[in-house]
Parts: C-alpha cells; structure tokens; sequence
C-alpha cells in the first residue's frame, strides 16, 4: 500500500473536458470517495491514475514514483471496472486467478490456489468458485470482480462505481463487506460513486467533482455540514437541501450578501400554530419517517419528521430557520 | 389469439406456424441437396448409366467412376488382357472389363494436394493477417481509418476476373505463374479485405474494458490480445475462416489462368476428366464429390460457430 498524488491533472476529449486541473492525495491506508454526477469526470480521473489515458498536464505519482509514461502493467494498481468486469470465457476461479498469472508476477500454483481461496472467502463466493463467470448473478458478479482485484496487494485499489448495478438491499451488504475488508487490508482505495449513501457510509474523505473540477475534499461530515458551495450541499442529504431566497423565513442572522439559504431537515423548526407562516401540502409516508411537503407562499419546501409527529395535510404551521447555511448570489458559502 | 400477440411479441411461435415453417426448410433443403445427390449418385454408375435417358434413379452401383479418376488407362487387345495375371484390385478388374489396363496414377491426388495447400494456407494468411489489422482498426486511433477501411473494402468491388489481365501479366514477370506461393498470396489478398470487414465487427463488440484489466494486472497488450481478445472471438474468427476457406476452395477464373501444371488446383483439374476418353461423367461426378468432403468437414466441424457468425454477432453468449 501506498500514497498516491495527483498534482493538476487535466484531460480533454476533443472538445470536450473530462477532468480539469484536479489535485489530490491519498494516503497510505486512506478510504477517498470521489463523489461526481455522471459526466463529472469519475471514470476518466481513475482511467488516468491507472495509466489507460494519459493527462494533457499534471504529475501522477505512486509511492512516490512519478508514473508519468509508465505502462499500466507497471503501476502497481487494481481497477474494478464500473461494467463489464469478468472474464465470461473463464470460470470465477480462473478470473481470480487471472492477475496473479500473469507474466509480471511468476506465482507457484499452490501460492496462487491458496490466494485465490482466501479471497474467494472474503468476498464470499468460494462455493461457486468452478461456476462459469456467466452464470452468476449480479451481486456474484460484483464480489467477484472486487476480488479480482483483491487477490493482489497493489499500492492502490481504483474502484469505479462497483457496486451501482446492484439492488439496494445488496448494495447496502457489498458496502459494508467492503470496508470490512478495507479495514482489515489497511488498503489505499480510490472509490467513485455518484450515490451519496455509499460515500457518506465508506469514505474517510470525500471529493466532490462537477465538470471535471474538485471543488471540495473532507471528511464526510465536514463536506456535509460545512459544504464550499451550493453545489455541494446539494449534493449530500436526504431529502435534498431545500434552497430559498433570504428573507422567506424567520430565524436567521445572515451575513451581508446573502442571496439564497440552503436549510436541510436540522434547520427547520416545525411548530403547529395558526395562522402560522406555512403550510402541510403532503405528507409521504415512509415507515420509520415521514416526508413533509411544505409551502411557504409560493415556495415548497421538503423535510423529514418522525411518524408520531401529530399533524395532518392542511394543517397551518409555524416555520423558523436554526443555523441554516448562507450562500451568496454566485453559489458561494458565506459564513 | 390474445393482444398479447403482437408484431414484437415473444410469445412461442403456435404449432402451424412452426410446421409451416419446418416444411418450408425441409423443401429447400430438399432443393439444394438435390443436385449434390445427383452428383453423388452419378459418381457411382457406370458410364452409360450416367447419360441414359430418362435418367435412371435405381442402378447398379460400380466403383468405375472412382477407378476412371484415379488412374490412367491405355486400351489392349482382349489377348493381352488374357495373358494378364490375375487383376490386383478391384480397379484393375473393372478396367480391364472395359478391355483396358490401367497405366498409372492419375493427377487427382496432386492436384488436390495443390488446393489443400493453397486453400488451407491462404484461409489461414487472410485470418491471420485479418485479425491483426481489425484489432488495429477496432482499438487504436488509426489516421484515415474510415478511408482506409473503405479502400480494403473497395479491393473487392469488382469481380476478382477484372484485375485476371494485369495480374497474369505481374506474375509472369514475378515467376508466381503456376506457383502455390503466388496463389496463396493472391487468394490471401481478396480474402483479407473480407476478413477485415468482418473481424472488425466482432472485434468491436469485445468491450476493451476487458483488455485493459489484463494490462493493468500485468500483461502486455499483445499477451492480453492472445489471453483476452482471442478467445472470446473465437466465434467471428471461425465464420470468418469458413468463408474464406470456401473462396478460396471453389475458385476458378484465376485457377485457370494462372495455374496449368504443378500448382494447378482441382475446379480447373476436374473438367479435364472428361477428355480423358469421352464423356466420363461418372469419373467427374467422384471427383466433385471427393472435392466437396474438406469444406463438408470443415463446416461441420465449425458451425456452431458458423451459425452464430452469420447472425453477425447479434447474439452473443
Ligand atoms: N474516450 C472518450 N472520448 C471522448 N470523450 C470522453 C471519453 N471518455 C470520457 N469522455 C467524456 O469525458 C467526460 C467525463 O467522462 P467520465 O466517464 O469520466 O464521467 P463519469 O464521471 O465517470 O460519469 P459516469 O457517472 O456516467 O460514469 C464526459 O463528458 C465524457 O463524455
Ligand atoms: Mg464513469
């Protein structure tokens, strides 16, 4: 394992710019989530690291080697491709096996069958080892291509969107498995998603892309309660954050310039009262928890309340802001 | 039926249309099939057999047209084939019935040698050669690659006779006339274009993604192509090979120009049968037969992959 640097990379297609100016280090044992909608430049900022494109400008290097030039082969790195990872004219034991076969490496068979073993065990498929890669099913699929990457101990662990084709339920399992397994290796690992859960739930820290660009590296919890922009506030939490013009509720002291207020579900204060200021447009009801719909004037406003909260569609409330986020007319936080 | 049964339904086909379907397979079938009976049968009567009208569809078979193909024969007097010993193989019987004693062997087998060598070895050049180039095409940002993909295309516009000229005029100053090198080196060159085209496509549905997880596990691209690439087009490579093989199997303008003696291959050696002592129908009907075994062989060997190759690739797995 190892520390990997990224210092102004920039790629373009054509016209196109995929990744822009992007700076970054991880370090040794680090779990970072690249956390990007599509387009933002995910794949295309592994596909570098990894040596499958070149960067236009910008220096890569691991374990402090500068691997500008160098072959894939030579990079010491592991990819989980967002599709298509198996081999389908090889059995899962032969995919396994497949890195630790190569020319680069010269493993004994015993020491490759006893790798190929342990990995199997941890991603849990070692009963369908001698199945074809074909007849599994997705969620097989996935653990496998994750283990193909693990059966080697590469400085860095580049996983594109691994588990994004899988249902919720299974998702949900994977990510766990998956820091588990993380943990117990002390594995460098670079993860791109474009699901929050996921990079809220694994990542030590997060990095958020748009349009190519880092615009914000932290902790989960520092990118989503102190996010750089409007940008990336939207992107973390669930309901989304509700945005609205300054002024629309009581209850804040914005700073001068303030053009919108970002208020998630902990910056509201709900309080039945009549007339009050808002009212209940809908209610979804989820189970453990209940969506409000709000409207506030023409504004509508979405938050969550526990299911015990007695209030009903109609009902006139009284809604005040605490310690909302400020953004200014140019997206940017002010605080 | 029910509106479930749509023009995009996938509903089982009901059990008339399916036997409608069957009939109509089997009677093309029975169409196609009928002439490589007739030939099959012809090659084993005898020669007035062969030419009696209306054409007779129970007969008694002989081994003569097979004996006529293989040897040579010179006419003796009754009393010369008296004083014989007796015959040593069937052949030598039947011929000598027909009061003839066979002179030697004939120059099927040569021939046929010719085209195993030139068919098989041009198959193999186009296919190999084909591959390489569609990889190229299919993976890495080829200058021109459009144009260039269209001229290989072009090369077989025309019929391969409106080059015959200028071809027989090159080989004659080369030293290719009548060689197996230059026919392979020609058969190679119309097939490769072919082999492009088509490699091209199966190539292209192989995701890369594939390649490059082998080139970041550590291997090279060209171990990669052979432990990735190749196995899973197997499939295109077949269909491909079985076409050029029959090509190059059944080709006969540039055979008969360009070859006449040692590297002549069997289309044009065949109908030379027949002057060989009038009209040896059933001597042509053995060798045809004999000639279509190799491609029988080949195909029947191949065609899973043959199925799957003409569908284009559309369904994969
Ligand atoms: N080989 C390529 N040729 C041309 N343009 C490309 C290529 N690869 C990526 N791009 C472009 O670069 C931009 C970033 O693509 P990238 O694949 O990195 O996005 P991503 O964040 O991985 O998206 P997704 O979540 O959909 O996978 C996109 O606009 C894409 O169209
Ligand atoms: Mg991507």
């Amino acid at each position: 394992m190892a520390e990997v640097t990224l210092a102004g990379i920039s790629k373009t297609f054509g016209q196109t710019g995929a990744v822009d100016n992007v700076s970054l280090t991880i370090r040794d044992g680090e779990f970072v989530v690249l956390l990007g909608p599509t387009g933002a430049g995910k794949t295309t900022t592994l596909r570098l690291i990894a040596g499958l494109e070149a960067p236009d400008a910008g220096r890569i290097t691991i374990a402090g080697r500068d691997v500008a030039g160098a072959a894939p082969a030579t990079r010491d790195v592991a990819f989980v491709f967002q599709q298509y990872s198996l081999y389908p004219h090889l059995t899962v034991y032969e995919n396994l096996a497949f890195p630790l076969r190569s020319p680069a490496r010269r493993l004994h068979d015993a020491e490759i069958d006893a790798r190929v073993r342990e990995v199997a065990k941890m991603v849990r498929i070692d009963h369908k080892l001698q199945n074809r890669s074909t007849r599994l099913s997705g969620g097989e699929m996935q653990r496998v291509a994750i283990g193909r990457a693990l059966v080697r101990k590469p400085a860095i662990y580049l996983m594109d969107e691994p588990l994004s084709s899988l249902d919720a339920k299974l998702r949900a399992e994977l990510r766990l498995e998956l820091k588990r397994i993380q943990n117990e290796l002390g594995a460098t690992l670079l993860y791109v998603t474009h699901d929050q859960v996921e990079a809220m739930t694994m990542a030590d820290r997060i990095g958020i892309l748009a349009e190519g660009k880092l615009v914000q590296i932290g902790s989960p919890r520092e990118i989503y309660s102190n996010p750089a922009n409007l940008h990336v506030a939207a992107r973390l939490g669930q309901p989304h954050i509700n945005l609205l013009p300054q002024g629309l509720l009581p209850g804040c002291n914005a700073p001068a310039g303030t053009k919108t207020i970002g208020a998630r579900t902990e910056h509201l204060e709900i309080s039945a009262s009549t007339p009050g200021n808002a009212e209940i447009d809908w209610i979804e009801h989820l189970g453990d928890q209940n969506h409000l719909h709000i409207k506030v004037g023409e504004h509508k406003l979405v938050t969550l309340a526990d299911p015990y909260l007695a209030i009903q569609r109609g009902d006139r409330i009284d809604l005040k802001l605490r310690n909302p986020l400020y953004f200014d007319a140019g997206g940017q936080r002010l605080t | 039926m029910s509106s479930a049964t749509s023009a995009h339904s996938v509903v089982e086909p009901s059990a008339t249309t399916k036997r409608i379907a069957g009939i109509i397979v089997v009677l093309y079938a029975v169409i196609t099939m009928v002439p490589l009976a007739w030939i099959f049968m012809t090659s084993f009567k005898s020669p007035p057999d062969s030419i009696s009208y209306p054409p007779k569809v129970v007969f008694t078979p002989t081994l003569e047209g097979y004996c006529n193909l293989f040897t040579t024969r010179t006419r003796q007097t009754p009393e010369y084939i008296q004083s014989l010993g007796p015959p040593q193989s069937i052949c030598d019987e039947i011929t000598r019935s027909r009061n003839m004693v066979i002179a030697g062997p004939s120059n099927y087998w040569p021939r046929f040698t010719n085209s195993m060598v030139i068919a098989f070895g041009s198959t193999f050049l186009a296919v190999f050669l084909g591959t390489l180039a569609a990889y190229g095409f299919s993976r890495f940002r080829v200058p021109l690659a459009d144009d260039l993909m269209f001229f290989i295309l072009s090369t077989r516009m025309m019929p391969p006779i409106a080059v015959a000229i200028p071809i027989y005029l090159m080989y004659r100053e080369l030293g290719l006339s009548d060689t197996a090198l230059g026919m392979i080196l020609l058969y190679t060159a119309v097939n490769v274009s072919l082999a492009v085209w088509l490699l091209k496509g199966f190539i292209d549905e192989i995701p890369r993604e594939y390649e490059e997880a082998a080139m970041i596990d550590g291997y090279t691209r060209l171990q990669a192509f052979r432990k990735v690439v190749l196995p899973q087009a197997t499939t295109g490579i077949a269909a491909t090979a079985i076409f050029c093989l029959i090509f190059a199997w059944n080709e006969y303008a540039f055979a008969v120009l360009l070859t006449s003696g040692s590297a002549q291959t069997s289309p044009p050696f065949i109908p030379t049968i027949i002057g060989e002592g009038g009209m040896d129908w059933p001597a042509v009907a053995a060798g045809t037969t004999i000639f279509l075994v190799p491609i029988l062989v080949f195909t029947i060997l191949l065609r899973k992959q043959l199925l799957r190759g003409i569908t284009f690739g559309a369904v994969r797995k």
